[in-house]
């Protein structure tokens, strides 16, 4: 059979993810120490387990309700009401998904019609811009400066707004730079949005983990509730990434979309582990605080490290990466990744592979131990001796 | 300064420079607050948490619960006060629960150790019963794998 041309080309012609590639370059050799991962080293707290446990062990694991049990809806409103201060409607404005990935998905395909653009500000996480393509939509990249520690302004928003504009993405905090974006900031950006029909995909999947203050989301703006869905999910807050669970919450009309396309493909979210969110919601306050004082010495520790030894770092104040410049080297960042990993065995991921505007610098998570990071500190350190560091 | 602690707890080799960036503070600081936890005795001593198996030492270890009847005056204190006093004790802890005194005890051989228990401990005065328990084997000390690195499961880079 000749594949080539029964393959759809949307799909064919999508790029591979850049993380995945250097991940397998990596996978090929022995001792590598990886600073590549995207989710929390830490187990999900138990009290989220043993009630995992408790449910396999009493009850028959069917199908929930489309968007959710109704009492992990409940949760979810409370949870929101709590943290950005905002009222969902449990019953017509909130699915529960399969990650936070499946609520970017079914977002983007509700809103999206052929031809619509899509801002994706970039750097950004890898899913965005083939999302939008396969909603045949067109996405358009805000590319963000390290001058202004890669929050969006609303000058850099102002200039790709077209009469096309249908949706901008607002990865914050940020994967891969670990930017946010202060209430400030935010104002700003609504301040352009306000009276136009663009409507705001906000993916708060790192809310929990800021280190310089409390995350601050664009619907907590005044009129930007009626504009914004908003993303969020377990993976990264509660150490939750296998078990697969997110949310999508929305003004009715959009809610109401999305529903029907999670209903067909999903049918709905894993039942046991939307019993465990419950628990995670209601009891895991202390657990999230303890991970997230242990990520804040790890990210202290590794800005001010970069900073010494040359790849300098501005101070990222959100999510589980840093994003160190590699220009005293000289190389591109692909180079680098390269050479780092053959030479000391070091695997970070070019930034280059979070959009065109991530080139020159490399992510580097701290989802590790202190001790994994010392030692790829020391290694680091050797690697910019040799090559054009201050080290 | 709970958090210097915590760190020092986990890895008491990290050195100044490296704890300050972690804690945000000097480098002066933390020399401070070191020395005034050690002065203060909040710190008692630094040691390291080394797997015996791989030291080809024939050392034995034992855990010893010891039934005391306690004095009018001075309760438990006194007995052990006593029995810290021999080098053989490395920890000597008062316990909830069913028995009194928890001792952990190291020597050179097993009879080395059931010799101090029958001939020191079990022969004091107010010492009532001994319960003695070789250790076989340590999976975990002080929070720290003894004989594996936790491997890391992680695969996916998003």
């Amino acid at each position: 059979m000749n594949y080539d041309s029964l393959l759809s080309e949307r799909v064919v012609g999508l790029k591979p993810s850049g993380i995945r590639r250097f991940f397998d370059l990596a996978a090929t050799m022995e001792g590598v120490i990886s600073l590549g991962v995207g989710e929390p080293d830490f187990s999900t707290p138990w009290s989220i387990r043993k009630e995992a446990i408790d449910v396999l062990e009493r009850r028959k694991i069917v199908y929930t309700a489309n968007s959710g049990m109704a009492d992990l809806r409940k949760a979810i409103a409370g949870y929101l009401k709590r943290t950005v201060h905002t009222d969902y409607d449990p019953e017509h404005e909130m699915v529960v998904t399969v990650g936070g990935s499946e609520a970017i998905d079914i977002a983007i395909r509700s809103v999206v019609n052929p031809g619509d653009e899509v801002l994706v500000v970039e750097p950004a996480f890898v899913c965005y811009d083939p999302l939008v393509r396969m909603a045949c939509g067109v996405p358009v990249s805000i590319p963000t400066k390290p001058e202004n520690h890669f929050r969006l302004t609303a000058d850099e928003l102002r200039e790709k707004i077209t009469d096309k504009t249908k949706l901008l993405i607002l990865p914050y905090p940020n994967n891969p730079t670990g930017a946010i974006m202060r209430r400030e900031d935010l104002e700003a950006i609504a301040e352009v949005l306000r009276g136009t029909d663009i409507l705001v995909l906000t993916d708060e999947i790192y809310c929990e983990m800021t280190y310089g203050g409390k995350h601050c989301s664009i619907v907590e703006i005044e009129g930007m509730r009626e504009r914004t869905i908003l993303v969020n999910g377990f993976s990264k807050s509660y150490a939750m990434t296998g078990w697969r669970l997110g949310y999508v919450c929305a003004p009715a009309p959009i809610t109401q979309q999305i529903v029907k396309i999670h209903q067909y493909v999903i049918m709905s979210a894993p039942t046991v582990s939307q019993y465990a969110a419950i628990v995670a919601l209601e009891e895991c306050e202390e657990d999230v605080k303890r991970m997230i004082k242990e990520y804040n010495l790890r990210r202290r520790y590794l800005v001010e490290a970069f900073n010494r030894i040359g790849m300098t770092c501005f101070n990222p104040e959100g999510a589980f990466y840093v994003f160190p410049s590699i220009q005293c080297t000289g190389m591109t960042s692909e180079e680098f990744c390269e050479k780092l990993l053959e030479e000391e065995k070091v695997a970070v991921v070019p930034g280059n592979a979070f959009g065109a505007c991530g080139e020159g610098f490399v992510r580097v998570s701290y989802a590790y131990s202190l001790k994994h990071l010392m030692t790829a500190v020391e290694r680091i350190t050797h690697f910019l001796e040799h090559h054009g560091g201050k080290a | 300064m709970n958090d210097l602690l915590n760190l020092l707890k986990q890895n008491a080799r990290l050195t100044n420079a490296q704890l300050a960036d972690m804690l945000g503070i000097t480098e002066q600081d933390i020399k401070a607050e070191i020395a005034a936890l050690e002065k203060k005795g909040v710190i008692r001593g630094y040691t390291a948490i080394v797997n015996e198996e791989l030291t080809r030492s024939t050392e034995v270890e034992a855990l010893i619960e010891l039934r005391v009847t306690p004095k009018h005056d001075t309760g438990f204190d006194d007995v052990a006060k006593t029995i810290m006093m021999y080098d053989e004790v490395e920890s000597v802890s008062l316990m909830s629960g069913k028995y009194d005194l928890a001792l952990t005890v190291k020597g050179r051989s097993l009879k080395e150790v059931a010799m101090f228990v029958s001939q020191r401990l079990s022969a004091m005065e107010g010492v009532l019963e001994t319960a003695t328990s070789f250790v076989l084997k340590r999976y975990k000390d002080k929070n720290i794998l003894i004989e594996e690195e936790e491997q890391d499961e992680r695969s996916m880079w998003g």
